[in-house]
């Protein structure tokens, strides 16, 4: 009997915003341990929390982004359990009414498109951070109520590589959304993965296991890998499996089971008589969809589809999202963008790299690489002085049409001053003259090049080639 | 004697410079010194501390200012946060908790100049009707110490009937401020749900507690609430409504408004010389100009049992943050598991142990939709009961007590009959309205006896108004007990 796997992410994303979801503390990884806190984020007795107008807006945000409804009603809801990083012993979350509901995230997986579902993308607020010593633990919460976005998938991926795809898709788009900064090192992205299996055609669903502790993508890639063949071991030795929570452990590479459906939690779910339910008009809603952007997979298949660009340029720009925006500008009415983008991805790149600034810091504008592609591909000037237009550029912001006037750095194509340059060279070196003409194509190359530098690389190079033939072969 | 004035006779007297605040101040210490140790109302207290603050207040008397509360010694409900001093919420698990913060209320009455002074006791947690149930020992009442003052700001009515400050300010869940305000026998206020802030109230039940003040007579309720009223934007459930000029109701006229006494408020053991009170104040009212008519609150048998599933559902999980982690009394554990279970096992009393299983089971998987749902909607008609007969009159009155303060010890053990005494103060909390506890007579043993009135959300005006003309025709307010 052949299995096929079915596969739901948990992902758990800190939400970039100034302070924290329910007080003014900073959100802010990093900071000594216990300094970014006060009496609401510690859950002192007597106080209330203020939900975060920045958190509320960038959760519609993720949702529109991730294609979901942002319903007119959400409300918050109090998950109770005690544990020494959780402050109130209850956690703020949204249980049956969340803040966005119903989307779906298109992702490149093998040659084609994977879509899956996502059931909802809620807010709810992050716990502290325990740390065990020899004899004793020590809580920081600097984290505690940091605003946290639960992305829950439908179970519609089936295999390892998809769930490592998609939750790489979903770090694109929230990074592109500015939602998250998505910072692994920082624990910033979380992911609890479900997985079931079930003999191909038979559509009741396996018994769910959630695994738990992975650190990484990669780590969430092998957990699903290995959890996948372990469950179709099982069957296939005639075992069965049950609904279960199961702990990865990295190092050793296998899940272990940490609690059955019996022992599960009762986390007592019910609204928080704190807050109020979070009601958006109308308006709210369409002053955040307004800023809703391209996402990173419509952009690639833009770039390639606008500006004939081989898929690999287009992630290149996909990928830094400034030096795409710089692209798209400097592109704008060019003939040949695709020699824009490699001014844009080379020689902008180096220099920027080099000189560890961004695009917002040139000093020329940015239709000046255009400028500098319609030069050469007007013969205007060569490919080579081409370069040292473009330092001149960078260094002093002057357009390109100003440097080649000012330094005089104009192609030379005037046939009787290219000809005196060829009669030169073939004067000052009869070797290689005799060579060519004794059929050595190579000589003429060592021709060409002495005619460029006697004419300080300014001599259109075609049109020297072409004299020195006709010279020599007359 | 200056600590047995009112707000209203110690601010003339401090404005005209015939009293200082200190004396004030150092007038309700003696006080204590003298009848606490008896009444035990005061949990603790810091005379240096207050005496500071009177000096202060002084010093801005001295140079001409004028705020509502200035120099005026003020105690706080140990549930109340007032940054530095103790906050137990009368409770063993907070250990030597210190609040290091302001509650919005500590805040408002630090700017009209209040001399903030004292923790007094209350019922742990405010879970109670007697303030028997503090881990400082119950608190008694003034007149008659064999008898509970009421609860759970039992320390609250105590000390303001005892004058043992000149207002007290405390929380209101289920009748908390009403209750002991009628057994002792002073006035108590407590302001429509969203009228004052909550942050810094420690929460027994988040939807229904309210903070309100004990005070010597109606008028100076009116000056407590007009001080702590309005908007806070650290309280979500706080409502923006504007504060009206509370004093300028007090008109002493009564004449056109409606007053509706619920037929469905007759209830088995009610106290003979309560309901012959409550008609006798009724029928001054009327006397004085307002129109009584019956009305009907039908769904009135339900409310108890609807209060206790949702404020015990509320305070299960609001209590669940003291268990030692961060601050408090600790018991060790072998794992953070066993700590939590020690630390709440020592530190919670016998009530709130019960109340949070109670509020546990209720919100537990496959009892929610029998219990918190069912009684969320419960709590609706209630409302909508009250909302109805706020159609047809302006104010509700009945008795605050089915009967006068009972023996101490006497329902401890029977904690059924201890919530059935909260018959005609919880409805009020539960339809989010506002209510008042004024004095209107004595039983045949000397007790004093409450009449409540209640009023329509934001309603405190009307509410003020009547309570106001009847104390201007009566003069129950002016009693004091004798002790020692």
């Amino acid at each position: 009997m052949t299995y096929e796997a079915v596969i739901g992410l948990e992902t758990h994303v800190q939400l970039r915003t100034r302070t924290k979801m329910w007080c003014g503390c900073a959100n802010e990884y990093g900071a000594e341990a216990n300094t970014n806190v006060c009496p609401v984020c510690i859950g002192l007795p007597g106080v209330l929390p203020v939900p975060n107008a920045e958190a509320l807006r960038k959760t519609a945000l993720a949702g529109m982004l991730l294609n979901c409804d942002v319903p007119s009603y959400a409300k918050w809801d109090r998950k109770n359990y005690f544990y020494p990083d959780n402050p109130k012993n209850y956690q703020l979350t949204q249980l049956d009414f969340p803040s966005t509901i119903e989307g779906f995230v298109e992702f490149e997986f093998g040659e084609g498109i994977e879509r899956v579902r996502i059931n909802r993308a809620h807010l709810e607020e992050d716990v502290g951070k325990s740390t065990h010593f020899s004899d004793y633990s020590g809580v920081d919460f600097n984290r505690a109520g940091v605003p946290l976005l639960e992305i829950v998938t439908e179970p519609d991926l089936t295999d390892a590589d998809m769930a490592y795809d998609y939750l790489n898709a979903l770090k694109a788009i929230l990074e592109y959304g500015g939602v998250s900064d998505c910072n692994m090192e920082k624990g910033q992205v979380r992911c609890d993965v479900n997985i079931s299996v079930r003999p191909i055609g038979q559509t009741e669903l396996g018994e769910k296991v959630e695994i738990k502790n992975m650190n990484s993508f990669s780590g969430v890639r092998r957990a699903a890998s290995y959890e996948i063949e372990r469950q179709i071991g099982v069957l296939r030795e005639g075992g069965t499996l049950v609904q279960e929570t199961r702990r990865w452990d990295d190092a050793v590479g296998i899940t272990e089971s940490m609690r059955t459906k019996e022992d599960a939690h009762d986390y007592r779910y019910f609204p928080d008589p704190d807050l109020m339910p979070h009601t958006p008009s109308e308006e709210w809603i369409a002053e955040v969809r307004a800023s809703v952007m391209e996402l990173p997979l419509a952009r690639k298949q833009r770039l390639m589809a606008d500006y004939q660009l081989p898929a690999s340029d287009a992630e290149v720009f996909v990928g830094d999202a400034a030096l795409g925006d710089y692209f798209e500008v400097a592109a704008k009415g060019a003939k040949n963008p695709k020699a824009v983008a490699n001014w844009v991805m080379n020689n902008l790149q180096a220099k920027l790299t080099e000189t560890g600034g961004s695009t917002a810091d040139l000093k020329f504008e940015s239709s000046a690489i255009g400028e500098l592609v319609r030069l050469v591909e007007d013969s205007k000037i060569n490919s080579r002085i081409a370069q040292d237009v473009f330092s001149e550029m960078f260094e002093s912001g002057k357009a390109p049409a100003v440097i080649v006037e000012e330094k005089g750095l104009s192609q030379v194509s005037d046939s009787a001053e290219l000809e005196a340059f060829c009669n030169e060279a073939i004067e000052a070196n009869p070797g290689p003259a005799q060579d060519f003409r004794n059929g050595k194509e190579t000589a003429l190359n060592f021709l060409k090049g002495q005619v460029m530098k006697a004419s300080c690389g300014k001599a259109n190079p075609q049109m020297v080639g072409e004299l020195l033939k006709k010279i020599l072969g007359s | 004697m200056p600590h047995t004035l009112t707000i209203s006779q110690l601010t003339d007297k401090l404005a005209q410079g015939e009293l200082s605040s200190r004396e004030a101040t150092q007038s309700c210490l003696d006080r204590i010194a003298a009848v606490d140790g008896q009444l035990n109302a005061f949990i603790s207290h810091d005379p240096e501390d207050a005496l500071a603050q009177a000096d202060a207040a002084d010093a801005a008397l001295a140079s001409g200012k004028s705020k509502p509360l200035l120099g005026v010694p003020i105690a706080m409900k140990d549930v109340i946060a007032v940054n530095g001093h103790p906050l137990n919420c009368a409770s063993k698990i907070l250990g030597d908790f210190n609040s290091p913060y302001d509650a919005t209320v500590t805040e408002k009455l630090r700017e009209a100049g209040a001399v903030i002074f004292g923790r007094v006791n209350m019922d742990e947690f405010a879970m109670g009707s007697s303030t028997e149930n503090s881990a400082f020992g119950p608190a008694r009442n003034p007149w008659n110490p064999d008898c509970i003052p009421g609860g759970s700001s039992g320390g609250s009515a105590v000390a303001v009937a005892a004058d043992e400050c000149i207002a007290s300010l405390a929380s209101d869940t289920g009748g908390s401020i009403r209750q002991p305000a009628a057994l002792c026998g002073c006035v108590g206020l407590k302001p429509t749900y969203g009228r004052v802030s909550r942050y810094g109230l420690v929460a027994f039940a988040s939807s229904l507690d309210q903070v309100g003040p004990l005070t010597k007579d109606v008028r100076d309720a009116a000056t407590m609430l007009g001080v702590i009223a309005g908007e806070d934007k650290r309280d979500s459930t706080n409502v923006p409504e504007p504060v009206p000029d509370y004093i300028a109701a007090l008109t002493g006229d009564v004449k056109g408004l409606k007053i509706g006494l619920p037929k469905e408020y007759q209830v088995e053991g009610l106290d003979p010389e309560v309901k012959a009170a409550t008609e006798a104040a009724v029928a001054k009212l009327e006397k004085q100009g307002a129109e009584v008519k019956e009305i009907s609150l039908p769904h009135t048998q339900y409310a108890i049992a609807t209060y206790y599933i949702i404020a015990t559902a509320e305070a299960s999980t609001n209590l669940a943050r003291f268990e030692g982690v961060r601050y408090g009394a600790r018991v060790d554990g072998a794992s953070p598991e066993e700590m939590n279970r020690a630390t709440r096992g020592a530190g919670f009393g016998e009530e709130v142990k019960r109340r949070i299983i109670l509020g546990t089971y209720v919100l537990s998987s496959g009892y929610y939709d029998a219990y918190y749902l069912r009684a969320q909607k419960v709590r609706t008609l209630i409302r909508q009961d009250f909302l109805n007969a706020f159609k047809e009159v302006d104010l509700i009155a009945s008795p605050t007590t089915p009967t006068p303060a009972f023996k101490i010890g006497e329902k401890a053990n029977d904690p059924l009959q201890m919530y059935l005494s909260d018959i005609f103060t919880i409805s009020c909390n539960v339809a989010g309205l506002c209510g008042i506890s004024i004095p209107c007579g004595f039983s045949v043993s000397g007790l004093p006896l409450g009449l409540q009135l209640l009023g329509k959300p934001f309603g405190e005006p009307d509410l003020l108004r009547a309570a106001h003309a009847y104390e201007q025709a009566t003069e129950w307010h002016t009693k004091r007990p004798k002790i020692g």
